[in-house]
């Protein structure tokens, strides 16, 4: 009645392994040669969200009652809705208090039509650089944490697993957003995060279960009993990655205009996270020569 | 594992009824003091403004330094130390002494007691000044603890006056917090319009009266073109009144001309110190200066010695009654400005939160039919307890009275789609402990106690992220954080109590029939 997968998935660990080399590689070369499309929360700048009646007023002319102030260089693009238009623009004399109501007044009277302003966002120039590394030194923290809360729990041949795996999923995430040059701001910094959070819970299903069979078949190979124990908790890890994509397509469909960058990033993050705890972080314990010896010591211990 | 004591029970369901009974006052309106509590919605949910201003104090340092000179010199001439070469820049006080002299001034520079030039801050521990001697030259300037001292005084200070502004426009429910060392957060929910609010946070609204004359005197004379009538005065730098001394100020009309005006009110020193100067410069003009703009200079017909006068200066009705707030409210120490500003109009939020809900149930039922179809009577367990987690979930964002925003929802979203991952591991634990056991007990129960690691390892793990992005995450994205986190932890009862129980209860009543997960 119960039945066990046995895929070989430690056969594969070449090519798989091979292939999340190449990812990271191009996404660490499109991080830093096509770089990230910071939005305004780290670049500094305006943002604003304005709905007009879209029977009268288009796009270009959206964008040509900005022209005629000088706000250096100005990004239009539909957001959702017809009619729904968000505006970007990198503003230098950032001091005049008054900036935001002269473009507001100035709009309105170019289009001469109502313009219902949805969302207005300011970032100055040091609040923008406070958020970036604020957001950075999270993340380090985070994957600070992670590393001593693995060692603390298993082995450090763990710990590096799981720091690994969680590296790449973030990079390939990160890369992706480059490549796509889709928007990088605050709530991407929270769905990377996030993701940290999942990897590493999806990676430790799978390392508790290894260090499990590790004690239970002491004499089997290392690649046997990550093998086996990859297949035994395989459709834990398929319907829990399922039933989260699930939630995040849901937000991604239905959850808005604003939420939809967190959830690419979020659903992104939760297929290579499944992927890496499985083809990242189960490899690494045999490259590190995991057996039955390195946990024996911690349970003598206990 | 199985076996759960009847205390046991009752307890774990009165936990779970005691907080998830708070969620109901959000969906109902119900009274008494168990009830009084809410979620808060957050500004991009609800609307409003959020504005994070920055204190400049670079101002008050070069101030603070300058009103050191004089005492400074005085006490020099005092101690009969003789000085040369005396002036003062952005950040120092400079002059040359003899090298005798050297240890005669730093005694009474770094004197504890009674010193009215270095004061002594006892909150730090250290003087307001140092100094440095670089050969005969002395350099004077602001300690770090000083600087630290003038700066909390005026975030302090700036603090009260945005508040009384804020509260004089009316806002709903202002929050108004410091932050870090020199900004100040104000929230303003259901605002529309932060543009106003803006410009009167902008002015520091330092009012001086000053007498318009050519005639050089002591203070030395500044020139003004005067708002009104574009004319070139130069006025006296002596203060004869200012800001700090008027008690009240209100826009009226002028009875004469029907002009907007503001007429202020002086407490006991300002009518006094006002009805000298105008008693005995009659004829003169009396320049009024806000922020270094001279607003009006009228000429004085009598001398004003009930403490109450008026301010003109081709105002509109609006100007003036900004005026008279800005001036009932106190002057700031040092301009503010805004480095950050987010503001959403009430419809977006509407959009949002509509947004929010729909994709949560929408996630939500997507999620429950699929635990259904895959685990049949076991996935209802796994539901039940999914509901119950957000009850809880709900219920004690609204104990905690949290403020719940756009991410925040995507937060729940998520705990949704992950929550049921304690659920599947323990059923997939079981599954396997079926086809090694014999009885059906025993296989629940290894399958449990197997899985209860395994749970708690994989849910710290996000709980760590969530809660480093707590720390360091700004506005919305806290929100998300605090969903995420507590949701993390109402996951963890609901699948270690609640789904064990329920399922306890099926095993019991079905010990021979063979389970199918």
């Amino acid at each position: 009645m119960k039945h066990v997968p046995n895929y070989n998935f430690v056969g594969n660990f070449k090519i798989s392994n091979l292939s999340s080399l190449f990812l990271v590689l191009v996404s660490l070369i499109l991080i830093f040669f096509k770089g990230l499309n910071f939005g305004i929360d780290f670049k500094g700048g305006t943002l604003i969200e304005l709905r007009v009646d879209s029977k009268i007023v288009g796009i270009a002319d959206i964008r040509s009652s900005f022209s005629n102030i000088n706000l250096g260089d100005l990004n239009v693009k539909q957001f959702g809705k017809e009619g729904d238009y968000l505006i970007k623009f990198e503003k230098k004399n950032f001091d005049d208090k008054n900036n935001i109501k002269t473009i507001k007044e100035n709009v309105k009277n170019k289009l001469q039509t109502d313009v219902n302003f949805r969302r207005v966002e300011n970032v100055g120039p040091k609040v923008s650089a406070e958020l970036l590394n604020s957001g950075l030194l999270a993340i380090t923290l985070a994957l600070g944490a992670m590393l001593f809360y693995i060692w603390v729990r298993f082995e450090w041949q763990f710990s590096v697993g799981s720091i690994l795996a969680i590296f790449h999923d973030v990079l390939i995430t990160i890369g992706l957003f480059s490549f796509l040059s889709l928007e990088i701001n605050l709530s991407i910094v929270a769905a990377v995060l996030t993701i940290v959070g999942y990897s590493m819970n999806d990676t430790v299903v799978i390392y508790d279960r290894i260090r499990e069979n590790l004690s239970k078949f002491s004499s089997s190979k290392i690649e046997e009993i990550t093998n086996t124990s990859i297949n035994e908790t395989l459709s834990r890890t398929i319907i829990t990655s399922l039933t989260t994509l699930l939630a995040l397509i849901s937000i991604f469909v239905l959850g808005g205009e604003i939420l939809r960058g967190f959830a690419l990033a979020m659903i992104i993050g939760v297929i290579i996270g499944t992927y890496s705890s499985i083809f990242v972080a189960s490899p690494i314990l045999k490259y590190l020569n995991v057996s039955y010896k390195t946990i024996a010591k911690d349970q003598e211990n206990n | 594992m199985l076996n759960f004591s009847k205390t046991k029970i009752i307890s774990i369901y009165l936990i779970f009824l005691f907080i998830s009974i708070f969620s109901l006052s959000n969906f109902f309106e119900l009274d008494g003091i168990f009830f009084n509590k809410k979620v808060n919605l957050g500004l991009d949910l609800r609307g409003g403004s959020y504005l994070l201003l920055e204190v400049d104090s670079s101002s008050l340092e070069k101030k603070r330094l300058q009103s050191k000179v004089i005492p400074l010199k005085k006490k020099l001439r005092e101690s009969k130390i003789e000085f040369d070469n005396f002036s003062v820049n952005e950040k120092f006080i400079q002059f040359s002494i003899k090298n005798k002299d050297l240890k005669n001034f730093e005694k009474f520079f770094n004197e504890k007691n009674n010193n009215n030039i270095n004061i002594f801050l006892a909150k730090f521990n250290s003087f307001e000044l140092e100094f440095e001697s670089i050969d005969k030259q002395i350099n004077v300037f602001l300690s770090r603890h000083g600087i630290l001292n003038l700066r909390s005084a005026a975030v302090d200070q700036s603090i009260e006056i945005v508040r009384r502004r804020i509260d004089e426009i009316g806002t709903k429910e202002p929050s108004i917090l410091k932050r870090g060392s020199n900004r100040i957060l104000v929230e303003l929910p259901g605002i529309k319009n932060p543009e106003r609010v803006k410009e009167l946070l902008g002015k520091t609204a330092e009012l001086t009266f000053r007498l318009v004359t050519d005639d050089p005197n002591e203070f030395g004379n500044e020139n003004f073109i005067l708002k009104d009538t574009q004319e070139e005065i130069s006025v006296s730098k002596r203060i004869i009144l200012s800001g700090g001394n008027l008690v009240d100020a209100q826009p009226k009309y002028d009875n004469r001309n029907n002009e907007p005006i503001v007429v202020f009110a002086l407490d006991r020193l300002g009518s006094q110190k006002f009805g000298k100067a105008t008693t005995k410069n009659i004829g003169k003009r009396i320049a009024i200066i806000l922020d270094n703009e001279a607003i009006s200079a009228p000429v004085i017909r009598d001398s004003i010695t009930g403490g109450n006068g008026t301010i003109s200066g081709n105002f509109s009705f609006q100007t003036a009654t900004d005026l008279a707030l800005l001036l009932r409210s106190g002057a700031l120490p040092t301009p503010l400005s805004v480095v950050e500003e987010r503001t959403v109009g009430p419809d977006l939020g509407k959009d949002s939160i509509k947004a929010g809900t729909i994709s949560l149930i929408v996630g939500f039922l997507l999620v429950i039919i699929f635990m259904t179809l895959k685990y049949k009577s076991f996935g209802i367990i796994a539901n039940l307890s999914l509901i119950s987690n957000l009850l809880m979930l709900l219920g004690i964002l609204t104990l905690l009275e949290a403020t719940l925003t756009l991410p925040g929802i995507a937060g729940v979203i998520l705990t949704v789609g992950m929550a049921v991952d304690a659920n599947v591991l323990i059923f997939e634990r079981i599954k396997e402990e079926l086809g090694k056991e014999n009885s059906n007990i025993q296989a629940f129960d290894l399958g449990f106690k197997r899985s209860i690691v395994t749970i708690l390892d994989a849910n710290i793990t996000t709980l760590i992220a969530s809660v480093i992005l707590f720390i360091f995450g700004s506005g919305p994205v806290k929100g998300f954080a605090v969903t995420l986190s507590i949701g993390l932890i109402t996951t963890l009862f609901s699948a270690y109590f609640i789904s064990r129980h329920l399922t306890s209860v099926i095993v019991f009543n079905n010990k021979e029939k063979k389970f199918l997960i």
